[in-house]
């Protein structure tokens, strides 16, 4: 069963349609727990986007040996791999970003998204559909935490990516970690509004 | 009724063992030990001793056991009007969860037969242990103020009858692997420097126990397995249960003390998802907003309690 998208599309599908933190709500703890700044959102994007690639290629490419009953420990394995990859190069290269995201690295292991996209597209597909659609759902993955991040930053301190925007600093309480669950809670309600908007605009 | 007997017997002494580091006294001497506030050790001792020795803070070596190469700074020593009892003041708060080794050195050996009095003074083992408990459970809930298990949290929290289950299997398939996970990491993964695979062999212990309970479920309570649905497979898809080894793993916990921190986890965990289910119930009754229907006004709700969960900060019990 191949699937009949281009593979732009299987990227913007992952971006837009199918974004893991807005519309599949999936990963939501990294999205609440260290979403403050958007460079943790770019920094943890890059982690998964890299296991999700590595792991949706791996799985594609030995697809047919996996028996159907063990596939989740199989999938559950392959992502463990890659993860400890991207953990000790993270914590050899850039330590400083390494310590700030503490745990979450590790924890990308029980990402659901990663392995709901393994289940769901990787063990069904080919190479090339794959990798596009796990660049898609890394990207899509990465765009949510950096809008989150954006918000936060901009509302908690003022700054983006470091740099002084407001000059002053509107709502402290943002970076607060606690803060995380309104943030997303506001925003998904904010997407919701737009696309019922939206409909009825179209509708006419 | 017999093998009830057993058990109380069998808990008895668990207890005694647990209590007899605390009640074994330090012989020569000292009379007794223990921490005051968090930047002091209170020191008593069995007869009044000498002012100008006692009191003096070059006379006193202080180290946490862990790490005795650190010296921690003594800001000064008092003793009171008897001479018995001596206060060790601090310049840094101690981390009073820690044992601690105090050597008090150079002392006239007239007095006290040798000139060197090492002793250690730490906490109850067992208010210890349950400090690890209430800490997983409530200072650090791992929803609330971890922020970890989310996907599962919002999925399984719409009915309460569900979120009880979820939240037992979900306690009972933390202790095993968490058990598990530590007999491999001391005496597999330690031994033989395999650290580096703490993310593979956890993992790997994890989908083990939830096949297990899958197959377990499926065969004694089928009604408890269809409830479940798709989030018993999602139980290896959640942070909790991969945080609990790694933190282990990371404080280089014992057996019980990994045991105490899982159940807490778990523990935390249901009441976390009882808690919203119970709130969720009484939501679909309210009139919300349309675009914040369903997981929107849920994320709301749960940071409303994690700033309840805020007040546990600073909660010491033991």
């Amino acid at each position: 069963m191949a699937t009949d998208k281009s593979n732009l599309q299987l990227v913007v599908n992952g971006i837009l349609n199918e974004n893991p933190i807005f519309r599949l709500v999936l990963s939501m703890c990294p999205a609440v727990g260290i979403s403050t700044t958007v460079m943790n959102g770019i920094m943890l994007g890059v982690a998964v986007l890299f296991v999700q690639v590595f792991s949706s290629c791996t799985i594609s490419l030995v697809k047919n040996w996996i028996h159907p009953r063990i596939r989740i420990p199989t999938y559950t394995l392959t992502i463990a791999t890659w993860v400890t990859v991207i953990d000790m190069v993270l914590a050899a290269y850039l330590p400083e970003a390494y310590a700030k995201m503490g745990i979450f690295v590790k924890l990308i292991v029980a990402f659901a998204i990663i392995t709901m996209r393994l289940e769901m597209f990787a063990s069904k597909e080919n190479l090339t559909h794959s990798f596009w659609d796990g660049v898609g759902m890394g990207l899509g993955f990465m765009v949510g935490m950096m809008a989150i991040g954006f918000v936060r930053e901009l509302l908690g301190l003022g700054t983006i990516l470091g740099y002084d925007v407001l000059g002053f600093r509107p709502l402290l309480f943002f970076i607060l970690p606690l803060a995380g669950f309104f943030c997303v809670g506001l925003m998904m309600g904010f997407f919701n509004y737009i696309e019922t908007r939206y409909k009825r605009v179209k509708q006419g | 009724m017999h093998r009830l007997t057993m058990l109380m017997r069998a808990l008895a002494v668990l207890t005694l063992a647990l209590l007899l580091p605390v009640l074994a006294q330090a012989d020569g001497l000292i009379a007794g030990k223990s921490f005051g506030n968090d930047r002091e050790i209170v020191v008593t001792f069995k007869a009044p001793v000498d002012q100008a020795v006692f009191a003096d803070p070059a006379h006193y070596l202080v180290y946490e056991e862990s790490d005795p190469d650190i010296r921690l700074e003594l800001a000064d020593v008092r003793l009171d009007s008897t001479g018995k009892i001596a206060f060790l003041g601090f310049k840094e708060p101690l981390n009073t969860t820690r044992p601690h080794v105090v050597s008090m050195i150079d002392l006239p050996a007239a007095v006290t037969g040798r000139t060197v009095e090492t002793f250690r003074v730490a906490k109850p083992y067992l208010g210890y242990l349950l400090s690890i408990l209430v800490s997983a459970l409530l200072i650090n809930n791992f929803v609330f103020t971890k922020y970890l298990g989310l996907c599962v949290f919002f999925g399984t929290s719409k009915r309460r009858d569900t979120a009880k289950g979820m939240g037992v299997t979900f306690t009972i398939v933390m202790v095993v692997s968490a058990l598990m996970s530590w007999f491999f990491y001391q005496f597999v993964m330690k031994p033989h420097g395999l650290d580096f695979l703490q993310i593979v062999v956890f993992i790997g212990l994890v989908s083990l126990t939830v096949q297990a309970v899958d197959t377990i479920l499926r065969k004694v309570n089928p009604v408890l397995f269809n409830a479940f649905g798709v989030y018993l497979v999602l139980v290896i898809a959640n942070c909790v249960i991969i945080a609990v080894p790694l933190i282990m793993a990371n404080n280089e916990y014992n057996f019980l003390e990994t045991f105490m921190l899982a159940l807490g986890a778990g523990g935390g965990f249901l009441l976390a998802l009882y808690m919203m289910a119970s709130v969720r119930e009484r939501m679909e009754l309210a009139r919300v907003p349309k675009s914040f229907k369903g997981v929107p006004i849920a994320f709301i709700v749960a940071g409303q309690f994690a700033l309840a969960f805020l007040g546990f900060s600073g909660l010491s019990l033991f």
